[in-house]
């Protein structure tokens, strides 16, 4: 049986159909989830793509993490179900407080996109296990509020555990602290990146380069062997 | 009916951009004097009913859980206009 991986769609949600289809070609199936659902249809993992969830109003991520369908990724992720966030993904990890810190405004208040240059610094954790550690990989990054601010005794505690899962290179795009540009839990089964693995998946596409696809396949060797 | 004001501050320690490109804009604009610029928001909350203690504990806790995101950002509740 394939692993299914659900694919949360919020009101503002931009990037579920590029995820679903990295999902598809990672050889696990994709099951998309909406928000106001309650139900995960038996998914074992899921993912929390890009986009404005509710127009970023307030703080990027902060409505969309009391919909429903985040009180149940809460209660399965605290369980162990990998989950990931990619760009406002990761900022309503972080507004869960299932990841430390926080999202604000890139320091030059600038939109910015690109290919962003990444160290892959924890090959651990259920998104990761196809990398190596140290490997640099390129894929695109797009976002206001990609700024990642922790108090300093996090900063150091992630750094001694850790669970710094990539870091930015030549250049720090967005004033984040340490260069990080996605971390990890403490049990390495929710990770949360601003860059967009999900549209490194495929050679025809953009730089050509498939430097994203090791997120899903690394999930489907985590959910087929476990 | 009663006011309520939450107003909301990135804390000290944290780098506020946007405050600071208003404060480079000021002396273009004539402005002078002005060493320092941070911005933040304010919320107005139209509370039906009394503000009594039990209201001001919940919009406490409104604040605390949603409006601020205490990791980055300090609030304040105050009442502004007591209800007839």
């Amino acid at each position: 049986m394939t692993a299914r991986v659900g694919v949360v769609t919020f009101p503002g949600t931009l990037d579920d159909r590029d995820t679903q289809r990295a999902v598809r070609i990672a050889g696990l199936e994709p099951v998309p989830l909406w928000h106001r659902d309650k139900d995960l249809h038996q998914v074992d993992a899921v993912v929390l793509p890009g986009g404005f969830s509710y127009g970023d109003y307030l703080r990027a991520g902060a409505i969309s993490r009391f919909s429903p369908v985040m009180g149940t990724v809460i209660e399965q992720a605290k369980a162990g179900m990998p989950v990931l966030g990619i760009c406002n993904g990761f900022q309503v990890l972080t507004e869960t407080h299932l990841l430390p810190g926080a999202m604000l405004r890139n320091n030059h208040l600038h939109f910015i996109c690109r290919d962003q240059k990444l160290r892959v610094e924890n090959a651990d954790t259920a998104w990761t296990a196809d990398y190596e550690a140290g490997q640099e990989i390129s894929v695109p990054l797009k976002n206001i509020d990609g700024r990642y601010v922790a108090d300093e005794r996090t900063l150091d505690e992630l750094e001694a555990e850790g669970r710094v899962v990539f870091r930015y290179l030549d250049g720090n795009p967005n004033g984040s602290l340490r260069d990080i540009a996605g971390i990890t839990n403490a049990a390495g089964n929710v990770v949360g990146l601003m860059p967009h693995p999900e549209h490194a998946v495929e050679p025809l596409i953009g730089t050509g380069r498939t430097d994203g696809l090791g997120f899903f396949t690394s999930i489907l060797k985590k959910l087929v062997t476990s | 009916m009663a006011r309520v004001v939450v107003d909301v501050m990135l804390k000290p320690e944290i780098l506020d951009p946007q405050g600071q490109a208003v404060q480079r804009a000021l002396p273009r604009l004539g402005f002078e004097g002005i060493a320092d610029v941070r911005q933040g928001k304010r919320f107005e909350l139209e509370v039906e009913g009394p503000v009594d203690d039990a209201a001001l504990a919940r919009i406490h806790e409104m604040a605390e859980t949603f409006l601020a995101n205490t990791v980055i950002e300090d609030f304040t509740v105050r009442v502004e206009q007591a209800g007839s």
